[in-house]
């Protein structure tokens, strides 16, 4: 049987067993596992909160839970799903899987500082569990001061300190995808040959590295001021709190991008595949992420036009902020055009990827409207913000996640999803993410401030709209979790090479050996140079 | 159940607002139309009918990339200035605005008028009449939000910050503070009432219990004994208030600021911060004296003390440009 034969084959997840050798591991293949492993449960630790807040606000009245529960349900579910869901997704997982395989290399640069890494996620995520299960934070994720440092009497530091510890987790991660980057790319493999994906992911390990450590600085600022009373942010103490929103802002506009980026290269991956040309623009797109990630350390301010700020430094603001719009039209521009004329497969991870596009259009869209200062002042701190960036971070960063983890499935567990499901579960998700953020985008023009535990009669309708999506979309969530896992004992097994994919990864058995190829891979072509995969030219 | 899908225009720059929308969505939904129409086309057009089918390699078109990126572009370039042309008069409020002073706190809004009253949660304004408000917090940050106006400020401790509107409509008008600031956050609310100006006429004689601002920072001001040392003749160890306010005054630093309401607000709060060329750093702090709300009192009487003429009050505090700029 060929059930058996796999199973003999020697492999990554075969060579050795125990827990000493999970935890203990320095491949990078089972490391992602880890990671895999680690983010899904803090995925589903901050889809309940999200759940929570949706019930909750079925009503006006705010009769569910108390006012001091609710801001911590919110303030939860932004650290758990940014920090340690978010953040990580993408890059810590498929990314450490296979940004090494597709550029030819054996491991990462630094095997060791990888597993380091996760070790630092689980130790702040463990931190930030402590301070939820001790009692919770209410500051909001965006630790606004002076409430942050003098005000709120709930678990500040912990939390803190937690999201301080998984900062260094993201820092190494970065550090290791440049090194490897520079250093390890196979004979052949020129930059200009590598797949789009790990494009995206040295861009984002780019904004890792450069702007992570502001986030931490910002942080033992927090720390000197709630814990010794030093005056930094407090005005009573001789502080500046608007300061503090610069700094923070400075890090977290560029976050967006390290959530969105690696999601970009995803889903460049995947229009290639399913329409089996090369990208249209290739150029155009891998340089686009550059662009993105050097443009999103400029615009931070555009979170302040109504804080005080001076109104020119809001007008230069806002003018930056649609140069950072410009790559990301080119990278949509330049993925329909891909379609064009391709041989399009409707298969699971091209239906996500079409959900991505659509979404983020919508998303980036909406980014032109809050860039706007005349239209910021009135909906920014509203609704109409919250559905603009879940478009962008669920609908965007998710949807790319889900499709990456359908397409690379394969390839990591040697076995294939039921088809069937998971084109239903794409659609359900589409369907479902839909129902419960476009209501919110009229929420907020008509005004619905965020974080309200209660709020007036007449935005009940749309908010009960907004929760039953919110229930459809939990559905869709859970389907791949079920199907995956049972797809790991009776599902197919799967071929080397499934989609008929050009990346190296696809030129090794599924699933991988120990040290991904059974010879050094030698480079002698383009990337997605689909005349290598299938020999033979049918024009269509 | 009501399902209102559009705030009502009430203010100014709700109209401007909403135009500046429109235009925005009109850009948003041809786009969408656009990206969705050509994936579907595309993904049924050319859907793969054989396994074996390679489809011919496509090269960048380098005139397409300059096209998808020249038009977005000046299309961003039209609602950046746009914005930003709504965004600068949101910032100027007229020389004839009617002044009203907020104080926020958790979880009400403290609102004086010029003639003394004073309310909590409730703001009672004229229609047709521009209106001025001038606010602080005395804790976090909280924001200023009148959705049917289409303005936003926030009010931050240990700053003025202001904001301006001309109400177009009579009405009731949600208040929302829109910062998150703590447990009761969703019911810092309350509501704007836009009257006809002789209804609002007849609020304002409706009993002035406390005294206008001016009076009540006047007797503020002989119960802390400023007097002692500010003598209006300038006889006394520190200087004399009369004029003082628009003025520009000359620092030992070396440094020429104008005295607006964000520098009168420091020097009782922080006398050191910033001493008059010539005298000592004598004063000493009224922090935690005084609150907030007494502090604008004062203003107010320091205000009322004389002013040069044609001089507008300064915007957002601590901003040099501002106070550079006379």
């Amino acid at each position: 049987m060929i059930t058996a034969a796999a199973q003999e084959r020697e492999h990554y997840l075969n060579a050795s067993y125990g827990l000493k050798s999970w935890l203990l591991t320095k491949d990078h293949k089972r490391i992602a596992l880890l990671y895999l492993f680690t983010i899904t449960l803090f995925f589903f630790i901050g889809g309940a909160f999200a759940t929570l807040i949706r019930i909750e606000l079925l009503t006006p009245q705010g009769n569910l839970v108390s006012s001091e529960t609710y801001n911590k349900l919110f303030t939860m579910h932004g650290v758990v799903m940014v920090f340690f869901f978010l953040i990580p997704s993408i890059p810590a997982t498929l990314g450490n899987f296979f940004l090494p395989m597709m550029i030819g290399a054996r491991d990462l640069a630094f095997p060791r500082i990888n597993l380091l890494s996760w070790y630092l996620l689980v130790i702040g995520g463990l931190l930030a569990l402590f301070a939820m299960l001790a009692g919770g934070v209410d500051t909001g994720w965006t630790f606004y001061t002076p409430y942050s440092t003098t005000y709120s009497n709930t678990w500040v530091i912990a939390t803190a300190l937690g999201i301080f510890v998984a900062g260094f987790s993201s820092i190494l991660t970065g550090l290791n995808f440049v090194v490897t980057v520079h250093r390890m790319r196979a004979p052949g493999m020129t930059w200009f040959r590598m797949p789009l994906f790990v494009w995206s992911n040295y861009a984002t390990s780019l904004i890792q590295i450069l702007g992570t450590p502001v986030l931490a600085v910002t942080i033992v600022l927090v720390f000197c001021e709630r814990v010794f009373h030093i005056g930094i942010f407090d005005p009573a103490l001789g502080g500046d709190p608007v300061l503090f929103q610069h700094m923070f802002w400075f890090y977290s506009h560029p976050a967006v991008y390290i959530m969105v980026l690696p999601g970009m290269g995803v889903i460049s991956e995947l229009v290639s595949v399913y329409s089996r040309k090369p990208v249209f623009g290739y150029a155009f797109v891998a340089f686009s992420s550059v662009a993105i990630a050097v443009l999103g350390f400029l615009v931070w301010g555009h979170h302040l036009f109504v804080s005080t700020q001076s109104v020119y430094a809001g007008m230069v603001f806002s003018f930056l902020s649609y140069f950072v719009a410009i790559p990301s039209a080119i990278k949509v521009f330049n993925w329909t055009a891909t379609l064009y004329k391709g041989s399009i497969s409707f298969a699971t991870p091209m239906l996500y990827a079409f959900g991505f596009i659509g979404l983020f259009t919508i998303g980036g869209l909406t980014g032109l409207f809050v860039a706007s200062l005349g239209i910021d002042v009135h909906v920014t701190d509203t609704y109409f913000v919250i559905a603009h960036f879940h478009y962008i971070m669920v609908g965007g960063t998710i949807m790319a996640y889900l499709g990456g983890l359908h397409y690379w499935w394969p390839k990591i567990t040697g076995r294939m999803y039921p088809e069937l499901w998971a084109r239903l579960s794409a659609l359900v998700i589409f369907l479902g993410f839909n129902l419960t953020f476009f209501p919110q985008f009229v929420l907020g023009y008509l005004g619905m401030p965020r974080r309200y535990h209660t709020y007036p009669d007449e935005f009940q309708v749309l908010h009960v709209l907004s929760t039953a999506g919110a229930s459809v979309l939990a559905v869709g969530y859970l389907m791949p979790m079920v199907y995956f896992i049972w797809s790991l004992r009776y599902g197919q097994v799967a071929t080397a090479n499934p989609w008929g994919a050009t990346g190296l990864e696809w030129q090794t058995p599924s699933p991988p050996p120990v040290h991904n190829f059974e010879e050094m891979p030698v480079v002698t072509h383009e990337a997605y140079d689909y005349t290598t995969i299938l020999g033979e030219v049918e024009v269509g | 159940m009501r399902l209102p899908l559009f705030p009502e225009q009430a203010s100014n720059f709700a109209p401007e607002t909403d135009q500046l929308l429109y235009f925005l969505l009109a850009v948003a939904v041809f786009f969408t139309v656009l990206i969705f129409g050509a994936i579907f086309y595309f993904a049924i057009r050319y859907r793969r009918r054989s396994e074996r089918e390679l489809p011919r390699v496509l090269h960048t078109g380098l005139t397409l990339e300059i096209l998808w990126t020249v038009i977005p572009f000046g299309l961003t370039m039209i609602m950046f200035g746009w914005g930003a042309k709504i965004f600068f008069n949101e910032s100027r409020p007229p020389d004839n605005a009617l002044q009203i002073y907020v104080v926020g706190k958790q979880w009400m809004w403290k609102i004086q008028h010029m003639e003394g009253q004073r309310e909590i949660n409730e703001l009672h304004v004229p229609a047709g009449r521009p209106v001025r408000l001038t606010m602080t917090s005395e804790d976090v940050i909280h924001s200023f939000f009148v959705p049917a106006f289409r303005t936003k400020q926030d009010v931050v401790p240990g700053r003025y910050s202001t904001t301006w509107w001309t109400p177009t409509k009579p009405g009731n008008y949600h208040l929302f503070c829109a910062e998150y600031c703590g447990t009761n956050h969703s019911r810092m609310i309350g509501w704007v009432h836009v009257m006809r100006p002789q209804e609002y006429q007849s609020w304002l004689n409706g009993g002035r219990p406390f005294g206008s601002l001016a009076e009540n920072g006047e007797k503020l001001f002989q119960d802390l004994a400023c007097g002692n040392c500010h003598k209006a003749d300038g006889s006394g160890r520190c200087p004399t208030l009369v004029g003082l306010f628009g003025r520009n005054v000359q620092l030992t630093d070396g440094r020429t600021i104008k005295a607006d309401e964000a520098y009168i607000r420091e020097s009782i709060l922080q006398p050191t911060a910033k001493v008059v060329a010539g005298y000592q750093p004598l004063m000493p702090t009224f922090q935690g004296l005084v609150t907030e709300e007494g502090v604008l009192q004062l203003v107010e009487y320091i205000k009322s003390l004389g002013r040069q003429p044609g001089v507008t009050p300064a915007e957002a505090s601590p901003n040099p440009a501002a106070a550079q700029k006379q």
